[in-house]
């Protein structure tokens, strides 16, 4: 063992945060995805109405 | 406005995770026979509290739905469940590595992880069948079943410890046992830190909550366009 586990502690709390990380990072990541749609979406009923 | 107070409760939530940090590395002395590895109870056991909390709001959540039929409750039940979802996953993964280090295995079949993963598979579950379903009215409602029967499942993984004394470690907190097993101060640190973890994972919750809101205004717009 290492000085008294301090590696796996370390592990473990890493762990936790990568996962809150990339957790969050996926929220970013959708929340970007929604506004492109959105906007596409609304250009595009725009358009047919104004035809 | 809104905006504003979600940022500050975030921040605030960052802050409070930072003192606790402080208090768990820099203040609290390591426990006689684990070391420092103990320290994992701080992020194990509230995440899987934070999960099982937001497991039942879904749960409470997508009973409201059924009886109501107001989607507002079904975007706030698959965005607490997503959100649970990820502690689960910090739940499991923590608690893998400190068996790694005090038992030698990464995993066993013991009841209370065996229901662990159950939990955490039936979720997945959950939000894999709600991607197979275009019918949001079928989604939420199918999804909206699930979710309470899943909620069972939770039950269980809670109370496997004392049912079954295998190898998990018991209960130790003092509103299970009546005291007595756990030092006040470590205890202390451990709610601190499902209290700034609870005040985190609200705030993703709303987060995603808006995003379902967008999500379902997309759809809508989409039938609209395609109506035309």
């Amino acid at each position: 063992m290492d000085s008294r586990n301090f590696t796996y502690m370390f592990y473990g709390f890493a762990a936790a945060w990568v996962i809150l990380s990339l957790y969050v990072l996926t929220l970013v990541g959708r929340e970007k995805k929604i506004n492109k749609q959105l906007e596409g979406l609304r250009r595009m009923l725009d358009d047919k109405g104004g035809k | 406005m809104r905006d504003k107070i979600l940022y500050i409760l975030g921040l605030l939530s960052a802050a409070w995770l930072t003192v606790n940090l402080y208090q768990m590395l820099l203040v609290l002395p390591d426990e006689l026979r684990q070391g420092h590895i103990y320290r994992i109870i701080y992020f194990h056991v509230p995440a899987w509290f934070t999960c099982f909390s937001a497991f039942f709001v879904g749960a409470i959540a997508s009973i409201l739905f059924l009886v109501k039929k107001d989607y507002k409750y079904d975007t706030c039940a698959v965005a607490a469940i997503e959100v649970g979802v990820a502690f689960t996953c910090i739940g499991m993964v923590t608690g893998s590595i400190w068996a790694r280090n005090q038992w030698g295995i990464w995993w066993t079949w013991d009841p209370r992880l065996t229901w662990a993963a159950i939990t955490t598979l039936v979720y997945f579950g959950y939000l894999t069948l709600r991607q197979s379903i275009d019918d949001p009215a079928a989604r939420a409602r199918n999804s909206a079943v699930l979710a309470i029967f899943s909620f069972t499942s939770v039950a269980i993984t809670y109370k496997a410890i004392d049912w079954w004394r295998t190898q998990h470690p018991g209960a130790v907190l003092d509103f299970r046992t009546g005291g007595g097993q756990i030092d006040a101060d470590y205890q202390s640190v451990l709610y601190q830190n499902w209290g700034a973890l609870m005040l985190l994972a609200a705030v993703l919750v709303v987060i995603r909550m808006r995003q379902e809101s967008a999500i379902r205004a997309i759809e809508g717009l989409r039938r609209h366009a395609h109506a035309r």
